[in-house]
């Protein structure tokens, strides 16, 4: 294999990688930057994976699967409002119950329903989002470097793929250009300003989470019935926490967020591609090395040394009127 | 083009004001209690149509509660508001805002890092998209500007904005949203003087188009200056309205605490010693590496009180944390008896004899979350006489807090009652108390009484020239010119972290203004 076919292999694992963290960070940035912090999105993927695999596998569509995934995210998401919003709770504590629960309960739910040691059985055709052949990749494939790229980079992904990066510009412009972005970014920040301007803090904070759990629905559906053919145990494996992290690393902004997202996919597919490989001159790098350097790279961020993140003001502490 | 989901239009509504005969406001029988306080009791008020009507009381006097009730953040439990004559029930902001009615809050509510536009759009946009409304809010915005003599750029972010400017982008917030009545709560606050000027003008030319303006403020001179009518609060009562020229200031003062009060502190000729603490070309940056005290110098004697006056935030308070011993000095000497001590912990500066009563008791003088024994011997706990070794006399600490309760009036009279629940002048007794009752060499104050009522301001200062004739050495930070004015025996003026000058008490105070804005020295 020479290095560009390397270098177009590695780029397409990138993308596939960086899906879930893409749906996962924006899911977090609406919830962030409306003043609620979200540790469960991890909790929330893993869940909305289970959910979809299910139902993708009783209906045999992965449409209804992705509904299902969307539903239970959702469902999570409410409660972690109910709990931070309603109740005023702690948001870093409800998140991480709500973690603890997806962990659980769909290994539980998974060997009751399947008896398949928490997997849930395996899914075809129709059940899951295949890729999708773009025009002339034929054609394109016999043009020198393009060619590879738009064949095996560009097409051949599942529609959620192609949705992930449209949420993209669409967050961005739902974040600053709707009343409802303005309301949001500002209710992140202060909320007595909106409470004062006549809003309701409450209500402007559950439409978020809203948000947040249909986003992470699609992360968690992405998972299992996109990307894999089932839920696996865990298999979300941490990608809800290097999400966040990709959002701390953007500093809460929805474009950055999906280059954060391109960088910590890349370097995963780089420690799937090193893995057991040698580099001339070192040796053997543990795989390790790259998958920690996600987190080494948020942690440099938040020493201040690649400018300064400023989170929204008002994160994490629940809303409460003054006399 | 006006957006089209703001309340009233401004224009009709003020023709139609004109003619209709009822006072802007009418409040019958306001009655709120929350648990056992009482904080309102049968408040009637009645404020005239185009007046600037003030509000006056100490802290805790019912006062924010009334206007909270009146903008929609409580209910009353009792009681009857009428605007323009018409009953109305206001169950939120937004119904108080549909009624005519804008607040500017002592504390901005304003997005910091949001545009003057996207602050004055919030609430009122005009559509689900932005686009449509920013063109008509950018035109609503100019007219405001050219009527009323509010000028602020439309696009710069609010946490680049001074103060002053701040609070005329909520005032035009007010207005944009339709508001004929107009609620300053302590307005003044965190202005210099000329900003106030400033902010009374503004104030003068509202009310002459028309609009009525409640002004809520503990400062009696502010009353004076610019009010038609005021109301006096006491105890959660309405005790009087007087029409403003036809009252003194000798008068409110006695009807907000109920008995006569001292408003001038009475002391006689200062009698300077040697030099205690000598700050030689002290520089101090904060965190993000900005120059706050930028090479200032000075000595305070025994038996002075050297005044530091200045706007908040240009470097008094970095400086009386360097000399505290709790922010470290970038360059320069601080001297106590002769001694270099920058550098050293407070704990140590303590021994030497410095008492500090910070600028902010809620962040650094007191643990709120402790009891009131606990706190009065915060930082002289390692004391003997409190404990040996790693265990604490409570026993004795508790009879030290009785002793300190009742020699400083400090109410209710309880050392087990939670800090918190007692009432800001009261904390600052706490703190005062803990920090006098050691007999310290000298003592740095600042803001002894911000947020403390009248009665409780007389003491305190009483007690601060006690300590200055029992030849200690004062320092005091205020951003309250009539308190450093007459307190202080010298004064210097802080800006941009420089000392601009220094006066005597007897200087003007627009030329102290001057100073403290920067324009003179």
């Amino acid at each position: 294999m020479d290095y560009f076919d390397i270098f177009v292999s590695i780029l397409g694992s990138t993308i596939r990688l960086s899906i879930p963290l893409i749906f996962t960070a924006l899911a977090g940035l609406f919830s962030e930057r409306a003043g609620i912090f979200d540790i469960g999105l991890e909790g929330k993927m893993l869940a909305a994976a289970f959910a979809a695999a299910c139902l993708a596998y009783l209906s045999g569509s992965a449409w209804i699967g992705l509904l299902g995934g969307i539903g239970i995210s959702i469902v999570f998401s409410l409660i972690h409002g109910f709990a931070s919003i309603t109740n005023r709770g702690n948001q870093i504590v409800s998140g991480v119950a709500l973690n603890f629960i997806a962990a659980g309960l769909t290994i539980v739910l998974g060997q009751a329903w399947f008896s398949q040691g928490g997997r849930t059985p395996g899914l075809t055709g129709d059940a899951r989002f295949a890729p999708i052949i773009l025009p002339g990749v034929d054609f394109m494939r016999e043009v020198p470097v393009i060619g590879p790229l738009y064949a095996n980079v560009i097409s051949g992904n599942n529609i959620l793929t192609y949705l992930a990066f449209a949420a993209v510009p669409l967050s961005w412009w739902i974040l600053y250009r709707t009343r409802f972005g303005l309301r949001l970014r500002a209710v992140g920040e202060n909320p007595a300003a909106v409470d004062t301007a006549g809003i309701s803090v409450a209500w402007l904070r559950y439409r978020a989470l809203l948000v947040t759990g249909v986003l992470g629905g699609f992360a968690g559906a992405y998972l299992a019935i996109a990307q894999s053919a089932a839920f696996i145990n865990n298999m979300s494996a941490g990608k809800g926490y290097i999400a966040l992290a990709a959002l701390i690393f953007a500093k809460w902004k929805p474009v950055p967020v999906m280059f954060a997202c391109l960088l910590f996919g890349f370097l995963d597919a780089v420690a799937n591609f090193m893995q057991g490989k040698s580099i001339p001159m070192i040796g053997e790098v543990p795989v390790q090395i790259f998958q920690a350097l996600p987190y080494v790279l948020t942690c440099i961020l938040l020493a201040g040394f690649i400018g300064i993140a400023h989170p929204p003001k008002a994160g994490g502490v629940p809303y409460v009127k003054e006399r | 083009m006006r957006p089209n989901r703001i309340p009233n239009l401004p224009r009709i509504r003020k023709e139609r004001l004109r003619l209709t005969p009822h006072p802007a406001i009418e409040l019958a029988g306001i009655d709120k209690s929350f648990g056992a306080v009482h904080a309102n009791k049968n408040i009637n008020l009645t404020v005239a149509k185009g007046s600037i009507h003030g509000i006056i009381g100490e802290n805790g006097a019912g006062k924010s509660t009334l206007m909270s009730i009146l903008y929609g953040f409580y209910q009353a439990d009792r009681g009857e508001i009428r605007i323009d004559g018409k009953p109305v029930t206001i169950r939120d902001s937004q119904t108080a805002i549909s009624s005519g009615i804008g607040m500017v809050h002592q504390h901005f509510m304003l997005v910091e890092n949001f545009t003057v536009l996207e602050n004055v759009m919030l609430g009122a946009e005009g559509g689900q998209l932005l686009a449509k409304g920013v063109a008509g809010a950018r035109k609503e915005l100019k007219r405001l500007e050219t009527e009323y003599g509010l000028d602020v750029d439309p696009d710069a972010v609010i946490e680049e904005l001074p103060v002053g400017k701040q609070q005329r982008v909520e005032i035009l917030k007010a207005l944009y949203r339709g508001a004929e009545i107009l609620i300053l709560d302590e307005p003044t606050g965190v202005l210099t003087p000329a900003e106030a000027d400033h902010l009374f003008r503004i104030l003068k030319v509202l009310r002459d188009q028309g609009k009525t303006i409640l002004l809520i403020t503990h400062k009696l001179r502010e009353i004076m200056a610019i009010t038609d009518e005021v109301s006096v609060m006491r105890r959660g009562e309405m005790v009087a309205t007087r029409k403003t020229a036809e009252t003194t200031v000798e008068e409110l003062a006695e009807l907000m605490v109920g008995r006569r009060v001292l408003l001038r502190v009475e002391k006689g000729e200062a009698q300077p010693g040697k030099v205690l603490l000598s700050v030689k070309n002290l520089t101090v940056k904060d965190s993000r590496g900005v120059t706050m005290v930028d090479d200032v110098s000075f000595d305070v004697r025994e038996g002075e009180i050297l005044g530091i006056a200045g706007v908040a935030g240009n470097g008094q308070s970095e400086l009386l944390e360097a000399i505290a011993g709790i922010r470290k000095p970038t360059s320069g000497e601080i001297l106590i008896d002769g001694q270099p001590v920058a550098g050293l912990d407070p704990a140590r500066l303590r021994q030497i004899g410095l008492a500090h009563i910070p600028e902010d008791r809620h962040h650094m003088g007191l643990v709120l979350k402790f009891e009131e024994y606990e706190n009065s011997v915060l930082g002289y706990h390692r004391e003997p006489r409190y404990g040996r070794g790693a265990l604490l006399d409570l026993d004795a600490i508790r009879k030290d807090a009785e002793e300190k309760i009742a020699k400083y009036d400090i109410r209710p009279p309880n050392p087990r009652l939670k800090t918190a629940n007692f009432s800001g002048g009261n904390q600052q007794k706490i703190v005062v108390a803990r920090e006098i009752e050691r007999d310290p060499k000298m003592l740095i104050i600042g803001q002894p009484t911000r947020g403390v009522d009248i009665g409780a301001i007389e003491f305190i200062h009483r007690r601060i020239v006690e300590m200055r004739d029992a030849q200690k050495a004062v320092l005091l930070v205020s951003v309250e010119l009539d308190e450093i004015r007459s307190l202080s025996d010298r004064i210097i003026v802080m800006f941009a972290g420089k000392v601009v000058g220094e006066k005597t008490p007897d200087a003007g105070e627009q030329a102290l203004g001057l100073m403290m804005a920067g324009i003179a020295a």
